[in-house]
């Protein structure tokens, strides 16, 4: 149960840091909005159902990327880490917390991302949207992680790209692809093994 | 509390410290003085396990048991007094954490202010808030790297008692490394100058 209490408390926290700052979802929200319209513009009519979905996930994985970037600010602008991992509370408890604000983040930019890319293009069916909701998890998982090693690198801005985009590549395969299975084997790999790396991760920050 | 034998940090070809031996029985006083970057916030940062050491012996008391003041407050700015002192007493599991916190907040004098965000204070409002986190969960080891940093003549009179308190069921330990020894000079037991 403290484990749980420990994630809850972390996760509102980050929740209540952007609620107070207002400066991840924004951003989230108008870059994805701005990317599926120029995609919009920028296809020709007649294209097909698939060539479509192909940049709704191209914009998803990068609207992540512009969130994950944002996800450890206040913990590297501050020093929060340092009082953060001396707290007895389990380590990974704070790779968990931050996931699930990622994931709270990411929801709430396709909840008004998949309408608009059903207006601007040819609807969305249910296993892209099932598609969508695995992708995340995935996305959170291996995004928290690597945000909390870049965070600890010089190049902190060019880092977190260069190991999370690689990564999102079966994301993007899965999702284009519909294949949920697959998503699904994703997420639990990717989790588990993200949940068990953190506290190396955190170790020297 | 604390033993360390040998121990050394090195960043990269860069010798921070080395051969360094260091005893500190439980409520002993160590003084760190010395220049600007001269290894006080390194050896702060080891002794608090947030940095490991590259050579040396080191023995620690469990990390729960220790609060740690850096340079920064370690607070988080967009928060409330109350918001940061409650998260982090839930993360230390204290039992009567609302009495605790409410306590500290009116000692260190934020209790009119306990729901404004940290980011629309001072610099040493901000000091005091941190002191506030470290003393939470009552710690028995307390590493605090230049404490008086912003405080006004209140503050520091306040941080001065509260080394000066004596629990004698639980000691305090304290390491506190300053460029303002004088201030803490007879309280000291144990004294490390870097060069």
């Amino acid at each position: 149960m403290t484990y749980v209490s420990d994630v809850t408390a972390l996760a509102r926290k980050d929740l209540l840091l952007e609620l107070r700052a207002k400066e991840t979802l924004p951003s989230m929200l108008l870059f994805v909005i701005a990317a599926l319209t120029i995609f919009h513009f920028a296809l020709p009519h007649g294209t097909s159902h698939q060539a479509a979905l192909g940049l709704l996930w191209a914009a998803l994985i990068f609207t992540a990327l512009l969130g994950l970037t944002r996800a450890f600010v206040a913990e590297r602008e501050q020093g929060m880490f340092d009082a953060l991992v001396l707290a007895p509370c389990d380590r990974s408890a704070i790779w968990l917390g931050k996931t699930l604000a990622v994931l709270a983040f990411l929801v709430a930019a396709e909840v008004v991302a998949l309408p608009a890319f059903a207006a601007f293009f040819s609807g969305v069916d249910g296993r892209t949207v099932a598609a969508v909701a695995l992708a995340d998890v995935g996305i959170a998982t291996v995004g928290t992680l690597f945000g909390a090693m870049a965070v600890a690198g010089r190049a902190r801005e060019l880092l977190l790209p260069l190991l999370f985009l690689p990564m999102a590549i079966p994301i993007v395969i899965g999702g284009v692809g519909g294949y949920l299975w697959f998503l699904v084997l994703y997420d639990a790999i990717f989790a588990v093994l993200s949940w068990a790396a953190f506290e190396y991760v955190i170790a020297e920050v | 509390m604390i033993s360390a034998r040998g121990l050394a940090k090195r960043y990269g070809d860069r010798r921070v410290f080395t051969g360094l031996d260091l005893d500190l029985a439980p409520g002993g006083f160590l003084l760190v003085t010395g220049p600007n970057g001269s290894g006080k916030t390194t050896l702060l940062r080891v002794l608090a396990g947030l940095a490991a050491p590259s050579a040396g012996e080191l023995r620690l008391p469990e990390r729960h048991t220790v609060g740690y003041l850096g340079h920064e407050p370690l607070v988080y700015r967009e928060l409330t007094p109350l918001e940061n002192l409650t998260l982090f007493g839930r993360l230390y599991r204290l039992p009567e954490r609302a009495e605790r916190i409410g306590m500290l907040l009116e000692r260190f004098g934020l209790w009119e202010v306990r729901h404004e965000r940290v980011s629309t204070f001072s610099r040493g409002m901000q000091q005091r808030l941190g002191l506030c986190r470290v003393l939470l969960h009552e710690p028995s080891l307390l590493l605090l790297d230049e404490p008086y940093n912003a405080l006004d003549q209140q503050g520091a009179e306040l941080l001065d008692s509260i080394f000066d308190e004596r629990d004698l069921d639980k000691p305090r330990t304290w390491v506190v490394a300053t460029h303002e020894p004088q201030r803490v000079e007879r309280r000291a037991t144990e004294r490390l100058a870097f060069a």
